[in-house]
């Protein structure tokens, strides 16, 4: 019954409880007061009725909001173990970074140790204190240097150029950090909405972004769709005639 | 026969140390002749007047990304042969063959090795020779 119609019909009963009241016919007023009351609580539970439904609908969509699955299911897991393998990571790197630099420095050592005391010899050579035997020597020592310092000085290079790759993590766990703080921005303003969506209409699924980018892969988190090292993708490529 | 080790070469990456990292890895190979870009949207309108003969760029990248690089290269003209390597973490098998199928001449995920670089560009410019 709308309310227009219950008015009308409340009016009505109202008019006529005021003829009976009028008349004296205390039972028929008596009556038509428990109509009048009646239309109220027919109004009444409409209402409750209504609110009813709309809290089901909303605890339902709450079960079935498969955002919310979503985020307790695996995201929080992936952004641990995403988290997990920046530690591993950065300390994989340090490491490398440090044994590196362990291994150049007896080489620097030596070469320098040895140029001192090439220097001072060359040095007793150019002001004549040398004679002809100690100048063979001499030579024969500074021939060794040479190619050994050749030798040692790549030794070093490669140190450092180990260094210079052990650097390529950050890249990387900039990438996976930078997921894990938007996966945790999204948790927020999901349970932002939540908080404001208590009594009011369900909240809407988000859509899942075509041709989302997956960023750098995780170790026990790669899915089928992705590949696990270069060989891989140049199977990939190559089984497709690329 | 390898590539010209005058070549000139745009790498694009936005991180600026993984630029470093590729910069000095080519320059170990004998390419000295490089230059840098932070974004596709940068990179773009330094290969339309630069003369470039090679690009190695990343996928992700906040403005334009590497992918839509690669489609605005092959789109143009002038640039339409420029050979393309992509170094990038993006290891999805369909964002693999979407790339191959858009032109790209070479794709090496990271983290990768210096000989693992040389052998792609190797293999790019042996293809470009054939």
């Amino acid at each position: 019954m709308c309310d227009s119609d219950s008015h009308k019909e409340m009016l009505s009963i109202a008019k006529q409880l005021v003829a009976e009241l009028e008349a004296g016919n205390n039972d028929q007023a008596t009556s038509l007061v428990d109509e009048l009351a009646h239309i109220r609580e027919g109004e009444l539970f409409q209402e409750i009725g209504k609110l009813t439904r709309e809290l089901h609908s909303s605890i339902t969509s709450f079960e079935i909001d498969s955002e919310l699955c979503d985020i307790t299911e695996s995201d929080i897991p992936d952004a641990k173990e995403r988290l997990n393998y920046v530690i591993t990571m950065t300390n994989q790197s340090a490491n490398r970074t440090l044994t590196a630099v362990e291994n150049a420095i007896p080489y620097c050592d030596a070469l320098h140790d040895k140029s001192v005391q090439l220097g001072a010899e060359w040095k007793r050579f150019v002001n004549r204190e040398m004679n002809a035997d100690e100048f063979r020597k001499v030579s024969k020592t500074l021939e060794g240097y040479l190619a050994e310092s050749e030798e040692q000085l790549d030794a070093v290079k490669g140190a450092l150029n180990e260094i210079l790759m052990a650097q390529e993590f950050q890249d990387l766990t900039s990438q996976i950090i930078n997921r894990v703080i938007k996966m945790v921005e999204d948790v927020e303003s999901h349970l932002v909405n939540m908080i404001k969506a208590t009594g009011s209409a369900p909240v809407a699924a988000k859509e899942e972004e075509k041709g989302k980018l997956e960023g750098p892969q995780v170790p026990g988190l790669s899915k089928s769709e992705t590949v696990n090292g270069q060989d891989e993708v140049d199977d990939l490529l190559s089984s497709l005639g690329f | 026969m390898p590539a010209n080790p005058n070549m000139k070469i745009l790498i694009v990456d936005d991180f600026s140390t993984m630029r470093r990292i590729i910069k000095n890895l080519l320059r170990d190979l004998g390419y000295n002749n490089t230059a840098e870009a932070d974004d596709g949207q940068t990179a773009l309108p330094m290969l339309q007047s630069g003369n470039f003969d090679f690009l190695v760029t990343d996928w992700n990248m906040p403005g334009m990304t590497g992918i839509d690089l690669l489609k605005a290269v092959r789109a143009d003209g002038n640039l339409t042969k420029l050979p393309v390597l992509m170094v990038t973490a993006e290891a999805k098998r369909e964002q693999i063959v979407h790339a191959a199928q858009c032109g790209v001449n070479g794709y090496i995920i990271k983290p990768f090795t210096a000989a693992t670089l040389k052998e792609k560009i190797d293999k790019i410019f042996e293809r470009i020779d054939s």
